[in-house]
């Protein structure tokens, strides 16, 4: 049988789901600006919720992430955030984490220094801004008060043992504890599934009491990341009136409760917003006519077309399919735009895992002008309507510099500002 | 400082020295078994699995042809649960040396190893993954043997007959000598620093590429060895049923093996003089793949987990350019005008490791004046607790039939529950608190499928931590070595879907729990 095929006309395509995604289409809703946001699963599900500027640079944690990103002019200046204003840069976060609190998941704003935050296995990590619901965590690491660290039996990678051990030797107060969440008997926990089931106020009553009876004299607890899906702020707040006990969470493994609350809340409340929302489906052709940018897709119900008069490109690296590693070369798929990128395979990683510099495979990435416009070959711009935006960007190592929310966001922020103007010329 | 007492003191926890300590444990022998490392962890543990029916060296070797042929026989028999019977293909394709295809059936009869000719057609059927471009196949009685079940059952029945002991992590410092014997040997634990003095009456040598570095701390100087590198890889899936070789003079990339669900291919052979730290290359990894993909396509664009090298020793005699044609047999040094009670074993391939065994126990039971036979041709090998989680089924029947919630499975990928990690902790060769991450993964199949280890390593430290076997920065320690270990044998094959996976698994150990920067953890907890 054949399906007719859906139409969607639109200012702004928005193509991949992750953080760059997502923030491209929060500031394309609080433009004005018509958007349709597409692309496959995409990686959110394995942020922690933290959200990084900067945070490692040569090796070295860095603790103000606005000089970091000043000094990256010298020390890396094709970096995409050594070109950005600060300014700028703190008004994209700020304008995205107003945003995501808006719209049902609270964030702290970004502050002048790096915040040192849990992680499961009892390491810091510096990041910009944290969920509301692991702020605590983030005052309890510095003023270190008498603290207890709950851990769930049958929910894996998450050790109480683990972090406090590794926390305890500054923390004399630390103490971990393992219980059983409410209504779980044997087997394994899933996090996502405690999560929704704190959702129901008889289930936060029943932890609510074990909490209380298990905290001891700690006056501040800190539990895995599932308290709540879709309201987890209101689930945090009601368990500490419960309890009288200050809460934090703590990130999980991922994949994680944290990302499929920022996944789910944008896929609920985006298209009352205005956005034309076709989660979970692979682009598969981009042309550009003079008319309209067309992306060509598919559904359950059949093809779609998205007439755009402009686009982002925000598909991520290797674990989204953004780019792809062949056996002796890198590509982009979708647009077969250049990449830039070592000469050779032998040249993608260092000897050490864990050699310090990082490996030269996490700097290659799509080349663009100063508005995020992706190069050709010859350094001309592939069509004035393209953007990009994200980790797909070349020079940058979101892993090793802890800058991946921190790239996605500026550079979001800065696409959809170039794609506003030149939706307004 | 510690100090044991022993009839035998044998060093080097190859299959060679595993195979010695049972045959002279069921010769009534007490023995302590020394490894620097863990067991197999040379070229024992670095092959591929193939338990050669001898059809190989038929054509340029013919003592390793008929030891390989009976050899297998006797495994077959009496070690039934580390193999698998899976037949080889030899095959040839258009291009290769015809003259070698046809005299090779004449080869094999003369060695009296059984060798049928295979149509084309009914090869396809054997095994759909072969090249379009066939010219001849035989049919040959190759298997394949799991290296490190063979030693940790060794090992394992060695101690249940008479408490013969496996040390690892010890390493020989210098031996003590009195006239023409040596007296005892001062080893390090590497993982604690302790010192160790073992005390024996005889001492055996089965350092295999290390055997001259052994032999020489000794005092004997007459064990001479060259080494040859040999890069295999390791695919995502299993792509025959049968051990496929290349019908041809052996040569680079021309075995493909199963091995349980996976598949190896393999070698390059390159001469080398670093014995440390082999590990694979990206040129290795691509040679292997150029020469595999004329005998099957598949191997061009299959997914590849995992590459490894090992050093072979070659015992040198004068003259000889190519490492393949040096003879594959092995050597038994008795060293008798320098030590009267020190003899060295090295050379030889794993299908003969028992013979090799026979041989060297031999020897120290006729020194000892101890003259019971070796029974360890017709004595099946036991199992044993701890033993069996190699097996890439045991995992999944396990948990299968065991149907306990609470047993969780905390390597997804191979489907490893918790005590499997418990038992192999408590019970396996080895067990103790110096195990770390790697002698699990040694003995169990945690860290063999798709992420290498990357989700399973934390999963595993984590319930090491709430179990209470680490109690502090250690396990983070091990965690981090752990993934630098597996890491060299990524590091080679990282491209296609491997790539997003070790894209997520660096995002996890460095972006997530900042690995990279652990000997500064104490430090950023002070501020």
């Amino acid at each position: 049988m054949d399906q007719e095929t859906r139409s969607i006309e639109t200012e702004l395509a928005i193509v991949g789901t992750g953080m760059a995604g997502i923030a491209a289409s929060a500031f394309a809703v609080n433009r004005g600006i018509s958007s349709a946001l597409t692309g496959n699963t995409g990686a959110l599900a394995y942020t922690t919720g933290y959200l990084d500027l900067l945070g490692f640079h040569d090796g070295h944690f860095i603790k103000d992430p606005w000089e970091g990103i000043t000094d990256l002019a010298t020390t890396a200046p094709g970096h995409p955030l050594a070109t950005l204003e600060p300014d700028r840069v703190r008004a994209a976060f700020t304008e995205f984490t107003s945003f995501l609190s808006d719209i049902g998941i609270g964030y702290t704003n970004p502050g002048p220094n790096n915040l040192r935050a849990f992680t499961p296995a009892g390491t810091i990590k510096p990041t910009l801004c944290v969920p509301a619901t692991m702020a605590k965590g983030v005052e309890a690491l510095r003023s270190k008060p008498s603290c207890t660290i709950f851990g769930f039996h049958g929910l894996k990678g998450f050790s109480a043992n683990q972090i406090t051990s590794n926390l305890r030797e500054n923390w004399g107060s630390l103490t971990p504890k393992t219980i059983t969440f409410p209504g779980h008997n044997r087997g394994e926990l899933y996090a996502e599934v405690a999560a929704r089931s704190l959702e129901v106020s008889e289930n936060r009553k029943l932890l609510a009491q074990i909490l209380k009876s298990e905290a001891g004299l700690s006056t501040c607890i800190g539990l895995p990341a599932l308290l709540g899906m879709h309201a987890p702020d209101a689930v945090l707040e009601d368990l500490e009136t419960l309890t009288g006990l200050d809460i934090f969470e703590i990130p999980t493994m991922p994949p994680s409760v944290p990302g499929f609350r920022l996944r789910e809340i944008i896929e609920q409340t985006l298209p009352a917003k205005g956005m034309h929302l076709i989660p979970q489906q692979r682009v598969k052709s981009i042309s550009f006519p003079q008319d309209d940018v067309r992306l060509q897709l598919a559904d359950n119900f059949g093809p779609i077309e998205i007439k755009a008069q402009s686009i982002v490109l925000a598909t991520g690296r290797f674990l989204s399919g953004g780019l792809e590693a062949r056996f002796d070369h890198i590509t982009e798929p979708l647009l077969g735009l250049p990449v830039h990128q070592p000469d050779s395979r032998r040249d993608w990683y260092q000897h050490e895992y864990l050699d310090s510099r990082g490996h030269a495979v996490h700097l290659a990435g799509i080349n663009t002008d100063a508005q995020l416009r992706p190069l050709q070959s010859d350094g001309t711009i592939f069509d004035e309507r393209l953007f990009s935006a994200g980790i797909v960007l070349a020079h940058q190592d979101w892993i090793r510099q802890r800058c991946g929310a921190g790239v996605a966001i500026a550079t979001a922020y800065e696409a959809v500002e170039a794609a506003h103007r030149l939706l307004r010329r | 400082m510690a100090t044991f007492e022993t009839e035998v003191l044998i060093i080097g926890g190859g299959v060679t020295g595993a195979g010695i300590m049972r045959d002279l444990a069921l010769r009534g022998i007490h023995c302590i078994l020394v490894e620097k490392r863990d067991l197999c962890a040379g070229a024992s543990g670095g092959n591929h699995g193939l338990l050669h029916s001898g059809s190989r060296y038929v054509s340029n070797d013919i003592q390793s042809a008929r030891e390989c042929r009976s050899e297998g026989a006797i495994l077959k028999k009496t070690a039934a649960q580390c193999i698998e019977e899976t037949g080889g293909l030899f095959v040839s394709v258009t291009g290769d040396d015809e003259e070698f295809g046809h005299r090779f059936p004449e080869y094999c009869r003369s060695t009296q190893i059984d060798c049928e000719e295979i149509s084309i057609a009914e090869s396809r059927t054997m095994e759909p993954m072969l090249s379009p471009d066939l010219v001849k196949i035989y049919q040959v009685p190759d298997a394949t043997v799991d290296p490190f079940r063979l030693a940790l059952q060794n090992v394992a029945h060695a101690t249940a007959l008479n408490n013969s002991r496996y040390i690892p992590h010890c390493e020989i410092l210098l031996f003590e000598t009195a006239d023409n014997t040596v007296t005892s040997a001062i080893c390090r634990n590497s993982q604690s620093g302790q010192s160790i003095t073992i005390k024996a009456h005889q001492f055996v040598n089965a350092g295999g590429g290390w055997a001259m570095n052994i032999a020489a701390m000794a005092g004997c100087d007459d064990v001479s060895l060259l080494w040859s590198k040999g890069t295999l890889l390791v695919s995502h899936d299993r792509l025959t049923a049968r051990v496929i070789n290349r019908l041809r003079p052996p040569s680079d990339g021309d075995i493909l093996v199963p091995g349980g669900t996976v598949s190896i291919l393999g070698t390059t052979s390159v001469r080398t003089e670093n014995i440390d730290d082999v590990r694979p290359t990206v040129e290795e990894v691509n040679e292997n793949v150029l020469q595999g993909m004329a005998m099957m396509p598949i191997l061009a664009t299959t997914r590849y987990i995992r590459a490894f090298s090992r050093v072979r020793p070659l015992v040198q005699s004068a003259g000889q350019d190519d490492d393949r044609s040096v003879a594959r047999s092995f050597s038994l040094f008795d060293h008798h005008h320098v030590r009267t009670n020190f003899c060295t074993i090295t050379g030889g391939k794993l299908t003969t490791f028992r013979l090799m065994a026979e041989k060297t126990a031999d020897l120290v039971a006729a020194r000892l004046g101890n003259d019971e036979p070796c029974t360890t041709h017709t004595t099946v090998l036991p199992d044993a607790q701890g033993c069996q989680w190699t097996e890439p089924g045991a995992s999944p029947r396990y948990c299968y039939t065991s149907k306990d919630p609470d047993d969780m499975i905390l390597c997804e990928c191979e489907m490893v529950p918790q005590s499997a990690i418990t038992q192999v902790l408590s019970s396996s060769p080895g067990a103790g608190q110096d195990m770390n991450l790697e002698s699990i993964a040694l003995r169990t199949r945690a860290g063999k499928g798709s992420c290498q280890g990357s989700f399973c390593g934390i999963r595993i430290t984590s319930y090491l931590y709430d179990t209470g076997f680490y109690k502090d920065i250690q396990g983070l320690y091990h965690m981090r070595d752990f993934f630098n270990e597996r890491f060299k044998g990524m590091r080679s094959v990282i491209w296609g879907q491997q790539m997003a996976q070790m894209e997520l698994a660096e995002a996890l150990h460095c972006g997530l729990l900042g690995l990279e920067n652990l000997d500064n953890h104490s430090e950023k907890g002070k501020e």
